[in-house]
């Protein structure tokens, strides 16, 4: 696929979720805004997992970070969603620097479990400091108020208006991970992956680039946090507990680890075909466990690594 | 206060047991496999509802639902292990703890859809309901009988893999595959047998634990498999020795944490691995 094709595709998904935003009623417009806010967790923790190779069981806990970080500053600070977003962003950034300091000097299976480890702290501290963080109710009652900027206010109040000041952060994401793919700190994350002595012997510091896809995960994943508790105008400890880490993992695969797009389409199915089964049975999540063995055993580039090798090798003679 | 503290530690060794159940299957499939098997847990469930089946198609007897539970359990493990996980020894690490992860969720709700998905109650034992007085008060009978069984079950592994032939093989094959594959032997039988016992013993946990617990949900397998790898982290990915000893120590630590310090309880726990992981990731009683 060429370049023009990308643009091509890239304008139409655009110009479609544009639409979708004009057009759809309340239902479809909070699919569509989930679908979003997963797809920015998911593209922000797919470059530490397809990229750099590395898989984490906290990320749930950045997630939590932002929505809690948002949640406080807007009930005891102020409620304006950007200064809120922005706590959020910068209070799960440091959380995860914090902690990714520990925990890339493991790799594979002991930085799958310190993750695990530090997120269940995280999940602890946020189930038992009652008095900051509302325990097991969560936190309730987050309003979207207008988001003043001098002069102007711009309502998001409504679903159709906070469906684009979502979408807006999507774009924003969407272009800056894919800055990140093409810049040289993306392709040393995955000269990482494919062989990390090598990276160390030709003088990068290994340790230094994890500890920055970590953080930048991270922040990723408090920004989803924080739009999400915008969303649902609560927060609860359980979107700290690991597994809820696994959503980003999940969708990462089911469309494609080793893709820039995997994890937004793999959020569109994830979402939609939850809804769907939950429809016709209560049982939706065995569903998706066969679904995960069918892409791990035979689809391991995931819906969109599996189509476009289709699309190269009917397209190659 | 000192009545109090044996029973906050009676309570803390009879919890760590059941962890000890899950987390020696869990270590010894990690030493051999090389495989963390999330659905390790989901066994612990499996070996329980089984149980509590077997149990009532069969007139109430406990012991009879205790040694078919698991039997069918390891069954499950055979079908899981020749079938899915073979398929994935040669990926990278993700894959392997995903298709794992994949099969806890189908194991909750294959579980949910045969049992329903409340949680069901379960009968008391014949011969050990009952309570005897211990440091003036009342303990249960049944959970002095855990007690038991926890150091009986680590006698029995140890004899088995240090004692016996078969125990060598499982030894040589853990420690050098290729090794042991050119020497003849049959290394995926093998692994299959391993994991096979691992599922078997964790079931064992999960029947015993019909009568303690007094109530099975589904998310009991995700409860205890935290807790076990925990424990395989702090005694050290592999040993069987650390992971009995993890097992107490976390068992404890829970106990005394309830009981002194509720607020910090999971923390402390979670505060632990961590810190065994940074500065001894080979565990704390792993040789070497």
């Amino acid at each position: 696929m060429n370049q023009y094709w990308k643009y091509f595709l890239m304008l139409g998904c655009l110009g479609a979720l544009v639409g979708i935003g004009f057009v759809s009623g309340p239902f479809v417009l909070y699919l569509a805004t989930r679908i979003m806010i997963l797809s920015i967790f998911a593209l922000g923790y797919n470059l530490l997992l397809g990229r750099t190779g590395l898989l984490s069981f906290g990320h749930a806990a950045f997630f939590a970070t932002g929505a809690y970080g948002l949640a406080i500053t807007s009930i005891h600070i102020s409620a304006h969603p950007l200064l809120g977003i922005l706590i959020g962003v910068a209070a799960a950034a440091l959380l995860s620097l914090c902690i990714g300091f520990f925990c890339v000097r493991h790799t594979e299976i002991y930085f799958a479990m310190l993750t695990l480890a530090f997120g269940m702290m995280v999940f602890a501290l946020i189930w038992n400091l009652r008095s900051i963080t509302g325990g097991d109710d969560g936190l309730y009652g987050i309003s979207r108020t207008a988001i003043s900027l001098g002069i102007v206010k711009i309502p998001i109040r409504n679903d159709y208006q906070f469906y684009f000041f979502v979408l807006f952060f999507f774009m924003v994401s969407v272009f800056l991970i894919n800055r990140i793919y093409s810049s040289p700190f993306g392709l040393v994350l995955a000269g990482i992956r494919e062989n990390h002595i090598r990276a160390e012997f030709s003088g990068l510091s290994v340790k230094a680039y994890r500890l920055g896809v970590f953080t930048v995960s991270g922040a990723f994943a408090g920004l989803a946090g924080s739009l999400s508790a915008l969303l649902e105008s609560n927060v609860a400890p359980f979107s700290a507990h690991w597994t809820h880490s696994a959503e980003p993992v999940l969708v990462s695969l089911i469309g494609g680890l080793q893709t820039f797009s995997g994890p937004v389409v793999g959020s569109v199915i994830f979402v939609a075909l939850r809804e769907v089964l939950q429809r016709f049975t209560y049982n939706w999540m065995l569903w998706f466990g066969v679904l995960l063995l069918a892409i791990i055993i035979g689809f391991r580039g995931g819906v969109v690594g599996s189509i476009s090798e289709a699309f190269r090798r009917y397209s190659r003679p | 206060m000192l009545q109090s503290l044996v029973h906050v530690c009676l309570a803390g060794i009879s919890a760590g047991m059941f962890i000890w159940l899950v987390a020696s299957g869990l270590t010894l499939v990690f030493g051999v496999l090389r495989v963390l098997n999330f659905a390790h847990g989901s066994f612990y469930m499996l070996g329980a509802y089984l149980c509590f089946a077997v149990l009532k198609a069969m007139g109430g007897n406990f012991w009879l639902g205790l040694l078919l539970g698991p039997l069918i359990v390891s069954v499950v493990g055979y079908v899981m292990e020749r079938y899915l996980l073979r398929l994935v020894y040669h990926l990278e690490l993700p894959y392997q703890l995903l298709l794992t992860f994949a099969m806890v969720l189908i194991f909750d709700d294959l579980v949910k859809m045969i049992w329903g998905a409340g949680s069901i109650g379960s009968p008391a034992v014949p011969g050990l309901s009952g309570s005897v007085s211990i440091a003036g008060r009342e303990f249960p009978v049944y959970n002095l009988f855990i007690i038991a069984v926890g150091p009986l079950v680590a006698l029995g592994l140890y004899g088995l893999l240090e004692k016996t032939w078969w125990g060598r093989i499982v030894r040589a094959s853990a420690s050098d595959r290729e090794m042991a594959l050119s020497i003849g032997v049959n290394v995926p039988l093998l692994y299959s047998g391993v994991f096979m016992f691992g599922a078997w013993l964790s079931a064992v946990g999960g029947a015993l634990a019909v009568p303690y617990v007094g109530l099975l949900t589904t998310g009991m397998g995700e409860a205890i498999i935290i807790s076990a790898f925990i424990v395989v982290v702090i005694g050290g990915l592999g040993s069987l020795k650390g992971a009995f000893l993890g097992s107490l120590i976390v068992g404890l630590l829970s106990s005394f944490g309830t009981r002194f310090m509720p607020m910090l309880d999971m923390f402390l726990t979670f505060g632990l691995m961590a810190a065994v992981l940074l500065w001894r990731p080979q565990g704390f009683f792993a040789e070497g």
